[in-house]
């Protein structure tokens, strides 16, 4: 794209970042589907990834690559340097203590079934409460599921407001005695929704309850601090975070890991294995069975620093820009339902169309080169607590301009054109 | 607007999914069958009166879903209703390829400038399940509905 042209009509406000030119670095934003101009709007499902975390990564793997924790040859310490040092670039990232206090897991789904099997099943009885709230992605639901199904544990869901916000006061209430942990996202994959997490994990807290955050989106457009939020557990993905699949983080605090019995068993998360007996590696090591995600781990670090070499509250600045243009613009669609609305919400704009489905509509929109999510986004109790079955979901993500969001709009009303008001 | 957006959501589709046939709960149905799609969440319930000659003798659905799973389910009542459940099968095969862009030339004339509309489909695979939803439904009813 010319850079030098004509300044577009929908053109920038002006601020710290300059998504037009971080644009370029996403190879694939400048490809076109149907012959027309992409506008990728589903980051939320997944990010793309820029050139400085493609090249980390071949570059690794070219001339650095072997396995960890493992040989005494040149390569293998190599690979051991590079994989610890990524280790403590998540560890800058969320501000933790500690570096042993970052997990490297497969994603962050199994982030999630980590905390379930190895902190939380072992103590739960019949008839101890998970709460957590109607807007959790299904990833934040089932491995509690798991407890209900097979240990009697009961779940307590904590609704959300109409605009979609979340009742302080209500998830204050829903916390008892038998509650043993409270699941909740730092920000929802629906309604943009970004929670009090703060102020959930001081009331937890304050009965004497740990609190596990489904970072996942929540890391991608807040900068996090997991010692200033003092959150126990905290997990996040690679893919949504610019960087590649096969990767996620489970952060736990130091006190909790220690006590965690293993997760998936094999090598490296042994000290010792007998015939009759066996000891386990202190963590990290131990739930990090088998040869981890290497090259990829490279890939999240790459893609932790480009989005830390940006001024951050710049893009999120940006982010918010596009959302509330976004929003304003659909304001003209009196067919259109916007849902969760709540303040300070991040860049995710879901909605439901008067007499269009969001398969429909996410059909012709592709069609238009406007890639949106359609669906029930992996989060069936939040459909049915807004009375639908599906949404469509525009995401924003850093590369994202007002020419995409000008692009959505006008595929809006090209497909109001299609399939009418019925 | 482009063609094959054009031939996939033509009028004909469009009527039947804003008023479908045949729609509604059937009470004393001899069959019935839920179909569900993972994906969209999207449900369809099918109702089937088989008689003694082996006919489907009435045919009902209810759901909701996007216009391509309705009219399809809509336009498959219609062309199911009063026949025999051999030709049925032999019907929801020629569909099947028809929607995959395969050769359907086993479907009669007349069935296949009937189900023509549905054609546009082949062209955006990721909406096939769509259009198949209600017959397979149709097929489960048959075989493990039986009321």
């Amino acid at each position: 794209m010319n850079m030098l042209g004509k300044i577009p009509s929908s053109s920038q406000p002006a601020t710290g970042f300059n998504a037009e030119r971080a644009r370029g670095d996403f190879e694939i934003l400048s490809r076109r589907v149907y012959g027309k101009r992409l506008a990728y709007l589903d980051s939320g499902a997944s990010a793309q990834k820029p050139r400085q975390v493609l090249d980390a990564m071949l570059d690794f793997a070219a001339s650095e690559y072997a396995n960890v924790h493992r040989g005494v040859h040149f390569l293998s310490g190599a690979a051991t340097d590079r994989y610890e040092a990524a280790r403590r670039t998540v560890q800058k990232f969320l501000n933790a203590a500690r570096e042993d206090e970052i997990v490297f897991t497969k994603g962050g789904t199994e982030a999630i079934n980590l905390v379930s099997y190895s902190y939380l099943a072992p103590q739960i009885q019949p008839g101890d409460e998970i709460v957590l709230t109607v807007m959790e992605h299904h990833s934040n639901i089932v491995p509690w599921h798991f407890l209900r199904e097979r240990q009697g544990a009961v779940l307590r869901w904590v609704d959300v407001r109409d605009d979609g916000s979340l009742d302080i006061e209500a998830l204050d209430a829903a916390i008892t005695s038998k509650t043993k942990l409270v699941a909740v996202t730092h920000m929802s994959n629906v309604l943009g929704t970004v929670t009090p997490l703060k102020e959930i994990v001081a009331r937890a807290h304050a009965k004497g309850v740990p609190v596990l955050a489904d970072g996942c989106q929540g890391a991608v457009h807040e900068i996090v601090d997991v010692q200033a939020l003092d959150v126990d557990f905290y997990a996040i993905t690679g893919h949504k975070l610019y960087g590649p699949t096969g990767i996620g983080v489970l952060y736990a605090k130091r006190a909790h890991l220690k006590g965690m019995r293993p997760f998936n068993g094999g090598g490296e998360m042994i000290r010792e294995v007998g015939r009759d007996q066996i000891t386990y590696a202190d963590p990290p090591a131990r739930f990090e069975a088998g040869t981890p995600p290497i090259i990829e781990s490279i890939g999240l670090a790459a893609a932790l620093d480009y989005m830390t070499h940006f001024d951050r509250q710049a893009v999120a600045a940006h982010e918010h820009d596009l959302l509330a243009y976004a929003r304003d613009q659909v304001r003209q669609f009196n067919w259109l339902r916007v849902v969760g609305d709540a303040p300070g919400k991040g860049a995710i704009l879901s909605f439901e169309a008067e007499g269009m489905h969001a398969h429909d509509l996410a059909t012709i929109l592709d069609r238009e080169g406007v890639a949106v999510r359609a669906g029930h986004h992996c989060a069936q109790p939040l459909m049915e607590r807004f009375c639908t079955t599906s949404t469509t979901r525009a995401s924003f993500a850093l590369y994202n301009t007002r020419t995409d969001v000008d692009a959505l709009i006008a595929g809006l009303a090209k497909a109001r054109g299609i399939l009418g008001n019925g | 607007m482009d063609n094959a957006l054009r031939e996939l959501y033509q009028e004909v589709i469009l009527d039947h999914s804003r008023h479908p046939r045949h729609y509604g709960v059937m009470g004393d149905a001899s069959h019935k069958a839920e179909g569900y799609n993972p994906l969209c969440g999207d449900k369809v319930t099918v109702y089937l009166k088989l008689g003694e000659d082996g006919r489907v003798a009435d045919i009902r659905f209810e759901g909701k879903g996007c216009a391509i799973s309705q009219a399809s389910a809509s336009m498959m009542t219609d062309m199911l209703k009063g026949r025999d459940v051999a030709e049925a099968e032999k019907l929801m095969q020629g569909f099947l390829h028809l929607v995959k862009g395969e050769d359907a030339s086993d479907l009669s004339e007349d069935d296949r400038e009937r189900l023509d509309v549905m054609g546009g489909i082949s062209e955006f695979p990721m909406r096939v399940k769509c259009a198949t939803l209600a017959w397979h439904t149709y097929k489960n009813a048959l075989e493990e509905g039986a009321t």
